[in-house]
């Protein structure tokens, strides 16, 4: 057997069983993931809690993903807490975004007689343009510019 | 005034630590306690630190929790294949009372160590590969003169893609996971990690961990390679490992559940609470 010396596969320089990877430090999603939740589990002399796996996941993020790694990939959780962050102007950018391409389809429905249905500028399911280059908005702001049908 | 940390049990042995163990979770340096034939890895820690209130208080800060899980992996790790991984946290007032657990569950450690001998934990991950969906669509839609509408059909589009896609790679990751069991004494799957913990913004489809006995480790790795490249582009496939059995490490049911006999009840205790 190679070493016991954990690694993490992180796709570009797979290692295997019985090859002789350079040793890194465990992922530590995965090692706190083992070592806070697995392992023998008997009860200690000193009880703490460690089953909490709402606080032990915002400890995660807060262990794992730092801010400029995180914003890096994309991950932008925080942004949107209201309870962490105030993205105010931004969260204003997007709903006027989305308040502009709502209004740019209905101008187009309302020039064009066989138009897509209604539903499509006006339905609640494809009102939400997440994930488009701008940043979308979690929530409305209120009042929206929208007509009936 | 120290408590006592413990790492891992083991079958009392002529080896019981390496020379150059590292340092336990407390910068202490790791011992052994045996009982009955076992040998228990354990770390003198100071109490102040380690009471349920402070050890508690501890764990909600992030250096903190980091620096010690990392600790007690290193210990375990150091101690080798042949030990049971003991849970973080695992704390006792003194060493008797560590002798005690060891007769208390004598027969579950056995057990429990029997089936890990000569086993190995690989951990498997596997996320969805993601196109974008947007680039896909270019070109589909209505024409551009209606950029609204294109847009929105565009969003449907693609996003019906998307489920499509996220099916399709779930159900490989099912296989994935099915032929890797085929190999392993023993598997297991935790909950898919969150992008946040991960750094990887595709979703995990397969967090499975895997005990693999010695010798098949190689077969392993090599259905793990075919397992790649067969699913692809859809589905990446990570391997971790390896790590001493933290998934697999446990009591004959009855035992671990209440631990009863960790408790005040001594050495005769091992009934439920």
């Amino acid at each position: 057997m190679s070493t016991p010396t954990p690694w993490r596969g992180n796709g570009a320089a797979p290692a295997y069983p019985g090859t002789s990877a350079a040793p890194q430090p465990a992922n530590l999603a995965d090692l706190l993931e083992r070592v806070l939740d697995k392992g023998i589990v008997i009860a200690g002399d000193i009880r703490i809690n460690l089953l909490d796996i709402e606080l032990l996941t915002i400890r995660i993020r807060l262990l794992i993903a730092s801010v400029d790694r995180a914003r890096e990939m994309g991950i932008d959780w925080w942004e949107h807490d209201p309870t962490l962050s105030s993205g105010d102007h931004r969260r204003d950018l997007a709903a006027e975004n989305r308040r502009l391409r709502e209004r740019l389809g209905e101008l187009e429905a309302a020039r064009s007689s066989e138009d897509a249905p209604d539903g499509t500028a006006d339905g609640t399911a494809d009102a939400e343009p997440e994930a488009v280059a701008e940043r979308p908005a979690r929530k409305g702001t209120g009042s929206r510019p929208r007509r009936a049908s | 005034m120290t408590y006592t940390w413990l790492y891992a049990v083991a079958r009392a042995g002529p080896d019981p630590l390496p020379p150059d163990v590292p340092d336990g979770v407390a910068d202490e340096g790791p011992r052994t306690v045996t009982a009955d034939g076992l040998l228990a890895v354990v770390g003198s820690v100071p109490a102040p630190d380690f009471e349920a209130d402070a050890l508690q208080r501890h764990l909600g800060e992030p250096q903190w929790l980091e620096r010690t899980a990392r600790a007690h992996h290193r210990v375990v790790t150091a101690v080798g294949s042949r030990a049971l991984p003991v849970r973080y946290g695992t704390v006792y007032r003194d060493d008797d009372r560590v002798r005690a657990l060891l007769t208390a569950h004598a027969d579950g450690f056995r057990t429990a160590l029997a089936g890990i001998t000569d086993r190995t934990e690989w951990g498997v991950k596997a996320y969805q590969e993601r196109t974008d969906p947007d680039a896909a669509a270019e070109g589909d839609g209505p024409p551009d003169d209606r950029p609204g509408t294109a847009y929105l059909l565009r969003r449907r589009s693609a996003r019906d893609r998307a489920d499509h896609a996220l099916t399709d790679a779930a159900e490989r990751a099912r296989q994935v996971h099915r032929a890797l069991a085929g190999l392993a004494d023993r598997s297991t799957e935790h909950p898919p990690q969150p992008p946040e913990a991960t750094g990887v913004r595709e979703p995990m489809l397969l967090n499975g961990a895997y005990l693999v006995h010695r010798s098949r480790a190689a077969e392993f790795a090599r259905e793990v390679t075919g397992l790649q490249r067969l699913h692809g582009p859809a589905l990446r496939v990570e391997l971790t490992g390896p790590w001493p059995p933290y998934s697999f490490a446990d009591l004959p049911t009855g035992e671990a559940g209440a631990a009863g006999a960790a408790g005040a009840a001594g050495p005769t205790g091992g009934d439920a609470e």
